[in-house]
């Protein structure tokens, strides 16, 4: 936070319906610990952006929170689920973490990769899909796994991978 | 007490301390990264891990607390594995650049990876590395040599009070940094350099200037605010390289602010005088000692037999030493005249023999962090005392209750319980209404004159809640700032704040203006008093007065009066329609040629021996740590061939700690303290004041001729907001202003042109016009009213 000439009025960026439901997170918590409502706040604000969080946005939560904007970016980049450049209308998780590389996640990416032609952490030409590679999403019992938006696609064979992808717009 | 054992040997200790602390008191060395004694512990680096009897695992030592009975080994082998394993670990991903790195030499990494490390790396792997984000002029960053000890974090959310620094990322990805790209804005930035254990974190300007063995360490005092923090300089080759902290707990703790750290830079300004010059005719010619101290004593001789004694006045800045202001005014007084003064920045000097021996806090440093209610008249106090700041800070996060009445809403890094901000001229409304709040309650024991002045004060909601938020709080103080000592009414704000601390039982201070302010008043370089507070037969003329009445004759010492008075033009064509002007300067500029007679080279802070009193009177002594460049003389050898030149007794001094011990004795063991007697004005006159009204502001980096030349603190975000007008939307849009265009400023008759500024944090009916400003000089005085004008 620089030394302020004016009160920054970022908070005019977030809409009254986002407001409104940070409010709703806000009432959750003690009124002197705000920033308790910051990683609903910032999966809100990336809802409503498109599925990723820009500097600004992230500075208006900081506002609407009265947080630190740097407390904020340590949240925003620490959780995988927060997008800091932009994203596919679909955001495809895949998880390589222990239980679904054991059960074959390498060939479930390799699929993928192929299918939608980009490589993982990558976003197709059409901006259709992104193709992101997670930690642990905790369904280990359905290995391997995938999410897609807030849909999670357990014991995935490539056949199934492609079923899945036909659903989609 | 728990009583505990360390390597063998017993040990007393408070419960509730950590294991650390008691190694560190008893001078037992446990390696540490992250733990400092001044920030909260993290035990994130595991570095001072030990053996603790019973437990299976070694135990972070600053995180540890002791218990009674406990028996700790720092050096066994469960111990010294623990500690090797983690340097291994904390090595993984540092790049070994010691070779290149401005830390080498005085590193803590370095040091302990002496004593704990291998010395082979079994790592093979890549080693990551960071992008380098600037933070701006003061700071050099070197992210991957960073081992994310978040010392700087902690610093930055602790410390400054408004956090800059994180710690963005995870696992592997997390980097210490400020995400985005910016200027780090704290005004106490530096001391993450002393706290920063690698060479992530370094002085820019000190940037591969030397290296650590090559440096030789002095201490000196800081000369810029009133706190007199203690330093050390860092010394190659005859010049500064550094400046640092030394610890003292009752002054500035383990700070210090950027100011007194990176000021240094000024003595090697390119304008630096170094000859003696004296004006023949139109021109400079540079001369010799004698040549230019015989000009001096010609010149008032001259001015004395025409004009008399009287027509002699001497200014002089007060980040001068005592022994320098003891001179002058010995000097001045030897040659009959008491027109000596170092308050520059003062309009109403009316109540000056009531004033007490000097401008003191009223308290201990240490105690404002114990005070319960605090109530700052007029300061803009993060910016011009930040260790007092700091003290107040802590204060405040206990608890503490922080009011304040400040002409501007300025961004404090501390919780605020309640704030007045009006232009100073509607201060003494506030004022007055809280003080009749607070005697409403109290009738019995009260002159009967307060009762009278407030007579017809009815105060409002807002200042009876501040009465009574005053009223609460176990330690309460009321303290005057440098814009309340620049009120146009001084001596109205210093009474009603000296009623409204008797009314509320709280202590009466002044937060003090420069490092010397205290030890000008004590040498006796103000009109009205000799040394030691002494009295005198007739008072001589005020700072204000010889500046905007003019003199036929000046000595300046270490000023220049249109920066650093606030009559600037007034200064400027006075000093221009004076006979004989004598500037003792550091500098050769323009505007002193313009008006001077004799230009005589002074030396600057470190370069002399001399003694400054801080704003709680303790007088610190120091030594010259580098010899100055050319024919530059210390002032006060300088002033004391004068007193010899005009024959006057007692100036026989060898060495400039004579001068001190002989003002010593003089003062003795005058009490300090302000006065607690009723100190009432005749009258009160409430002001309705109406159009804009100028409200001005000396900024941080501005305040004496030293500090407006460290070339990297000008280029800080607090030294570049302080061009143009600043004025609120709402006056924007009355007047039909937009920002960044010119505005046509008119007071008083002047008339310039000035970018206009949209700054929220003014009042309406008021502009903010920061002083100290070359572009600003011509409007002249500090408190006016102001015509703003479009241009077309």
């Amino acid at each position: 936070m620089s030394t302020r000439l004016a009160k920054s009025d970022t908070t005019t960026l977030l809409s009254a319906e986002t407001r409104t439901a940070i409010d709703r997170w806000l009432a959750k918590y003690p009124p002197d610990h705000k920033q308790s409502a910051v990683m609903g706040a910032l999966s809100i604000v990336q809802a409503a952006n498109g599925g990723w969080l820009t500097t600004e946005l992230m500075d208006a939560v900081a506002d609407y929170l009265a947080m630190p904007p740097i407390a904020v970016y340590e949240v925003a980049t620490f959780y995988s689920m927060y997008e800091l450049q932009p994203v596919g209308r679909h955001k495809i998780c895949v998880c390589t973490n222990v239980s679904c590389m054991l059960c074959g996640s390498e060939d479930i990416v390799a699929h993928l990769e192929t299918k939608i032609g980009v490589k993982l952490g990558e976003t197709t030409a059409d901006n259709k899909f992104t193709l992101k590679e997670v930690e642990c999403l905790g369904a280990c019992g359905g290995a391997p796994m995938m999410q897609i938006g807030r849909e999670y696609h357990e014991n995935l064979t490539p056949t199934k991978v492609d079923e899945i992808l036909a659903k989609l717009e | 007490m728990a009583t505990i054992e360390i390597d063998g040997k017993p040990y007393q200790a408070q419960p509730g301390q950590m294991l650390i602390e008691v190694a560190d008191a008893n001078g037992i060395n446990i390696p540490r990264f992250c733990y400092h004694k001044k920030l909260s512990i993290a035990a994130n680096c595991r570095m001072c891990l030990v053996e603790v009897e019973k437990a299976p695992k070694p135990m972070p030592a600053c995180a540890t607390p002791v218990m009674d009975g406990m028996k700790v080994w720092t050096r066994s082998a469960k111990a010294l594995t623990a500690q090797q394993a983690v340097m291994e670990f904390l090595l993984i991903n540092h790049p070994l650049d010691c070779p290149i790195c401005d830390q080498g030499g005085e590193c803590e990494l370095q040091d302990v990876a002496v004593g704990y490390g291998k010395d082979v790396s079994r790592y093979h792997e890549g080693k990551r590395v960071v992008i380098d984000k600037n933070l701006g002029p003061l700071i050099a960053t070197e992210m991957t040599r960073c081992i994310h000890c978040t010392r700087c974090v902690r610093f930055s959310q602790e410390i400054t009070g408004i956090q800059e620094m994180g710690a963005p990322g995870r696992g592997e990805h997390t980097y210490i940094g400020t995400y985005i790209e910016k200027n780090i804005a704290s005004e106490l930035s530096g001391n993450m350099i002393d706290l920063c254990p690698v060479g992530a974190l370094t002085s820019k300007p000190f940037r591969f200037a030397a290296r650590a063995w090559e440096i030789q360490q002095h201490d000196t005092i800081a000369p810029h605010d009133s706190l007199g923090s203690n330093l050390h300089l860092h010394i190659y080759r005859n010049q500064i390289m550094r400046v640092a902290p030394k610890e003292n707990e009752a002054i500035n703790e383990v700070w210090i602010s950027d100011r007194d750290r990176f000021s240094y830079q000024g003595l090697t300004a390119e304008d630096r005088l170094t000859v003696p010059l004296i004006k023949i005719g139109e021109t400079w010619q540079a001369t010799s000692w004698e040549k230019a101290l015989a000009f001096v004593k010609e010149g008032l001789k001259k001015v004395i037999s025409a004009h008399g004694n009287q027509a002699v006045g001497a200014l002089a800045s007060p980040t001068a030493t005592v022994e320098e202001l003891y001179l002058l005014q010995k000097l001045m007084r030897g040659i009959g005249s008491h027109n000596i003064d170092h308050r520059l920045r003062q309009v109403d000097f009316s109540d000056q023999n009531a004033a007490p021996l000097f401008p003191y806090l009223g308290q201990a440093i240490a105690d404002l962090e114990h005070c319960g209610t605090a109530l700052i008249i007029g300061s803009h106090l993060r910016k011009e005392q930040p260790l007092l700041n700091h003290r107040l800070r802590k204060a405040s996060l206990r608890g503490a209750k922080i009011i304040l009445i400040n002409p501007i809403d300025y961004e404090f890094n501390l919780p605020i319980a309640t704030k007045i901000i009006a232009p100073p001229a509607a201060w003494l409304n506030h004022l007055a209404g809280i003080a009749k709040a607070l005697l409403e309650n109290r009738s019995s024991l009260i002159p009967h004159s307060v009762e009278a002045l407030l007579a017809t004060v009815s105060p409002d909601a807002q200042q009876r809640a501040l009465a009574q938020t005053l009223r609460t709080g176990n330690k309460r103080t009321v303290l005057l700032g440098n814009l309340a000592t620049a009120h146009p009414q001084f001596s109205v704000v210093r009474a009603l704040a000296a009623i409204i601390a008797k009314l509320s039982g709280a202590t009466l201070g002044y937060l003090g203006e420069a490092n010397n302010t205290a030890g000008a008043w004590l040498a006796g370089a103000i009109p009205h008093r000799g040394a030691a507070g002494n009295p005198i037969a007739a008072a001589g003329l005020d700072a204000y007065t010889m500046l905007t009445q003019g003199m036929k004759s000046y000595i300046l010492l270490g000023l220049e009066p249109e920066l650093d008075s606030c009559s600037g033009t007034a200064a400027l064509k006075h000093l221009q329609q004076a006979d004989f002007v004598v500037s003792l300067t550091a500098y050769r500029t323009a505007t002193i040629e313009n008006y001077a007679d004799v230009m005589l080279p002074i030396s600057l802070f470190a370069e002399t021996s001399g003694t400054y009193i801080n704003v709680v009177g303790n007088w610190q002594s120091f030594k010259g740590a580098i010899q100055p460049r050319g024919d530059i003389r210390p002032a006060w050898k300088i002033l004391r061939v004068l007193g010899n030149l005009f024959n006057l007794d007692g100036f026989e001094y060898t060495a400039s700690d004579q001068i001190c011990d002989e003002l010593r004795q003089q003062v003795g063991n005058k009490i300090i303290g302000n006065k607690t007697a009723w100190q009432i004005p005749t009258h009160l006159e409430l002001n309705s004041t109406s159009g804009l009204q100028r409200i001005t502001e000396m900024p941080i980096y501005s305040v004496d001729a030293l500090v407006r030349r460290a070339i990297a603190l000008q280029h800080t975000l607090d030294a570049t907001q302080v061009t143009g007008i600043h004025i609120n939307t709402q006056v924007a849009t009355q007047l039909g202003l937009t920002a960044n265009n010119p505005v046509i400023v008119k007071q008083n008759g002047a008339v310039i042109n000035l970018p206009v500024v949209i700054d929220e944090r003014v009042p309406d009916e008021a502009v903010l016009i920061y002083a100290g400003q070359v572009a600003q000089i011509e409007l002249g005085a500090w408190h006016d009213q102001i015509e703003l004008t479009a241009t077309c």
